[in-house]
């Protein structure tokens, strides 16, 4: 076991979940979303008037919106009214014990190599007693208090560090940038909040791993990541399973600050539930994830998106400062019946700044996979220079895969530079590889290796172990 | 070892091979010739089971064991290896790691442990010098950006760290140069032993001034019509194939 997973094993074996969820798991409100809804959410979380005003006025644009049209996805309309927006994340029912879990989730589970504890929390199994008074949790958190650094939910934020929260929320993502970011703004439940002081180095990857609590709070959920000047963080979101969540819209916000000379990596493997083989279920996932990167900094997305019935997602850059560099680094796997319409947005401000997009779209089944993105250089954009790489991947010939470059350049000593390649996994290629003693299985897991090497190679280094495993479940069958 | 009757094969509703028989004994060399057309390449891929072969009648045994029945997979960790003559590219996965793959997959059908990190490198290195090999080419991905003789050399690399029973080798001589095919040639030469076989598949007699065959075959039309020695070759060199080809004909 690594030093991570032990640290997770524990986790998952504290109390310090389960003090969290009570206080909040016997309110439940009715559905639908009205301002008194909102009032109450933020009254249950003993926010500041400030924050009510934020989420108010967060909804009132929101009334006035329209939901987006332009993603190459289908879906039918979702009705707002009638989602539960505070207790609905703990809507899962709490089983006794694995026994009563859908052996499929075990078998994945198994595949991935999730300890049996962390096995339980992820299908809602009541995790057993505590083993340690002292829980690493905390330990953890002192070696981050130490250096100043402040890691935990945002609720608490708000409570504790109201000069940052205000400082910074809705900076790079304000209300009125989208339908989601506005209902996000209004309702959102829970998520991480992260500052890493002037010049400090954050010691270990942060990760929601550690805050089980970010867990549950599932569909709207708001994260926040300041790294002050000169400052280091890498960020891990998500989780490698599959949780199988019955809420159908996620509608997280993602906001990232990187002052000058700091840098962020945010890494994501999202898995939601994808639906079923018929396209029946699955989360509707549509995310605003953006970073502001100031003089000299660096802001790096990682994703590896194999979940979701709809994505709808793209991890953006504002390189304001000279110097600054965007990088994104992307899988995103559809088998089946899903549907991805993902890509991100490098906007050039300052002078020098650099980006590098490479994106890697693997459909399979019935699916629709597109890449959609946007490099943008203004005017005051001396020397920016981008290079984009898009590649899809074919997987029969009953899929879809789409590229939507755009790119407006308003600063002519720009350097800009765009690859697309189409591929398919080719009989030959199979062939080949069986004639030296793999399965077709195995011979198609390699292909689509080979074909993600840029991408995994930027992961951080357990993350790659298993978003390579995810991505063998996700096309499991795919070549017949 | 190799034990074909009667096999005959189709590929796109295309009657190709019409009742082909060969023996192949452990420690031979065989070489089979034959004009454009005459179902050498598909005698190849029926034996290693590609997919777009299909077998309509006879029997292949191989070690024993129906080969006909076999996965493509499993034949290859029996023992059957196929030299391609179109190597086929695998980009962002280098030489060592497919080969890696390969052995281990092997092994663990025959219920051996994983090579170890350490045997393995000392392997490539030492099959990769017989070939001449940079070792620059062993960390490059499978066959990506290869010259049509690198490609070539890289089948011989595989063949020799997979140590196969039954070596077929698919027209490797096409398009090599004469050095390369000096090189190559002592690659399979260097494989050779008395427990393995060969089946080499040639246009050319001049692969066979290199690798000594212990049989010649002809084949025309989806049948062996001709079979002798090393001599044989030389006789179809000189004569062409019309003589052969007559014989045929008026047998039939």
């Amino acid at each position: 076991m690594t030093e991570n997973d032990k640290l997770l094993n524990d986790v998952t074996n504290s109390d310090y979940k389960w003090g969290f969820v009570t206080e909040i798991e016997q309110v439940e409100f009715e559905k639908g979303l009205n301002e008194n809804i909102i009032r109450k959410i933020s009254k249950i979380k003993d926010e500041p008037d400030w924050m009510l005003e934020f989420r108010l006025k967060a909804f009132r644009h929101w009334l006035t919106l329209e939901e987006p049209k332009w993603p190459k996805v289908k879906y039918p309309k979702v009705d707002f009214q009638d989602i539960r927006y505070y207790a609905a994340p703990k809507n899962k029912p709490k089983l006794d014990s694995l026994d009563e879990v859908d052996p499929e989730l075990l078998k994945t589970f198994e595949k991935l190599g999730i300890p049996l504890e962390e096995q339980k929390l992820l299908s809602n199994v009541a995790v057993d007693a505590v083993f340690d008074s002292v829980s690493v949790a905390t330990t953890f958190k002192e070696t981050l208090n130490e250096k100043g650094i402040i890691f935990g939910s945002i609720s608490e934020a708000i409570r504790n560090h109201p000069e940052l929260v205000k400082k910074y929320l809705g900076s790079v993502v304000p209300y009125t940038d989208n339908y989601y970011a506005a209902l996000n703004s209004a309702v959102f439940s829970d998520g991480s909040f992260v500052y890493i002081p002037k010049g400090v180095r954050c010691p270990m990857e942060l990760s929601t791993y550690f805050r089980i609590n970010a867990m549950e709070t599932g569909q709207f959920e708001r994260t926040l990541i300041v790294a002050d000047e000169g400052a280091y963080v890498s960020y891990l979101e998500g989780c490698t399973a599959p949780q199988r969540d019955e809420n159908q819209l996620h509608a997280a916000v993602v906001e990232l600050i990187a002052e000058d000379f700091a840098e962020i990596k945010y890494s994501t493997v999202q898995n939601w539930y994808p639906g079923d083989k018929e396209g029946k279920g699955g989360i509707y996932n549509f995310v605003t994830k953006r970073g502001i990167a100031h003089k000299n900094s660096k802001i790096s997305w990682t994703q590896v998106e194999t979940g979701s019935a709809v994505t709808w997602k793209y991890p953006s850059c504002i390189l304001k400062g000279d110097n600054s560099i965007g990088e994104f680094y992307s899988i995103a796997v559809t088998n089946n019946y899903q549907q991805a319409d993902t890509g991100t947005k490098m906007i050039h401000i300052g002078k020098n700044t650099r980006s590098t997009i490479v994106s890697k779209g693997i459909s399979a089944g019935f699916s629709d996979n597109s890449y959609r993105g946007l490099v943008k250089v203004a005017k005051s954009a001396e020397g920016a220079r981008n290079f984009s790489q898009c590649d899809s991947m074919l997987m029969g010939d009953k899929c879809g895969a789409h590229t939507f470059p755009y790119i407006e350049v308003d600063n002519n000593s720009a350097t800009v530079e765009h690859e697309a390649t189409t591929s398919k996994v080719s009989e030959d290629q199979i062939f080949y590889l069986n004639q030296r003693g793999l399965s077709t299985e195995d011979a198609v897991n390699m292909i689509v290796n080979g074909f993600c090497k840029e991408v995994f190679r930027v992961l951080p280094m357990e993350f790659a172990v298993e978003a390579q495993k995810l991505l063998e479940i996700s096309l499991e069958g795919s070549v017949g | 070892m190799l034990s074909i009757k009667n096999l005959k094969a189709k590929v796109e509703e295309k009657d190709i091979l019409k009742g082909l028989n060969l023996i192949v004994n452990p420690g031979e060399v065989h070489a089979i010739m034959g004009p454009n057309g005459s179902g050498k390449s598909t005698l190849a891929n029926v034996l290693a089971g590609n997919p777009n072969y299909e077998i309509i009648d006879g029997e292949v045994e191989f070690c024993g064991k129906n080969l006909i029945e076999m996965s493509p997979e499993d034949r290859a960790r029996e023992g059957v290896f196929l030299a391609f003559q179109y190597p086929i590219e695998i980009p962002g996965i280098t030489n060592s790691t497919f080969l890696k793959t390969a052995i281990d997959e092997i092994r663990k059908y025959r219920q051996q442990e994983e090579m170890s990190p350490k045997e393995f490198i000392s392997l490539i290195k030492e099959k990769a010098a017989i070939l001449e090999m940079d070792n620059s080419l062993i960390s490059r991905s499978v066959n990506e950006g290869f010259s049509g003789g690198e490609k070539k050399r890289n089948e011989i690399l595989q063949l020799l760290m997979l140590n196969p029973k039954l070596a077929i080798l698919d027209e490797t001589d096409s398009g090599l140069d004469i050095d390369a095919l000096k090189i190559v040639s002592k690659g399979v030469n260097a494989f050779k032993s008395k427990e393995n076989a060969t089946i080499l598949i040639t246009h050319y007699q001049r692969l066979l001034d290199y690798i000594i065959p212990d049989f010649v075959h002809v084949l025309y039309k989806g049948r062996i019509i001709k079979s002798g020695g090393k001599e044989l070759a030389l006789e179809l060199e000189a004569k062409g194939y019309d003589w052969v080809k007559e014989l045929a004909e008026d047998e039939e």
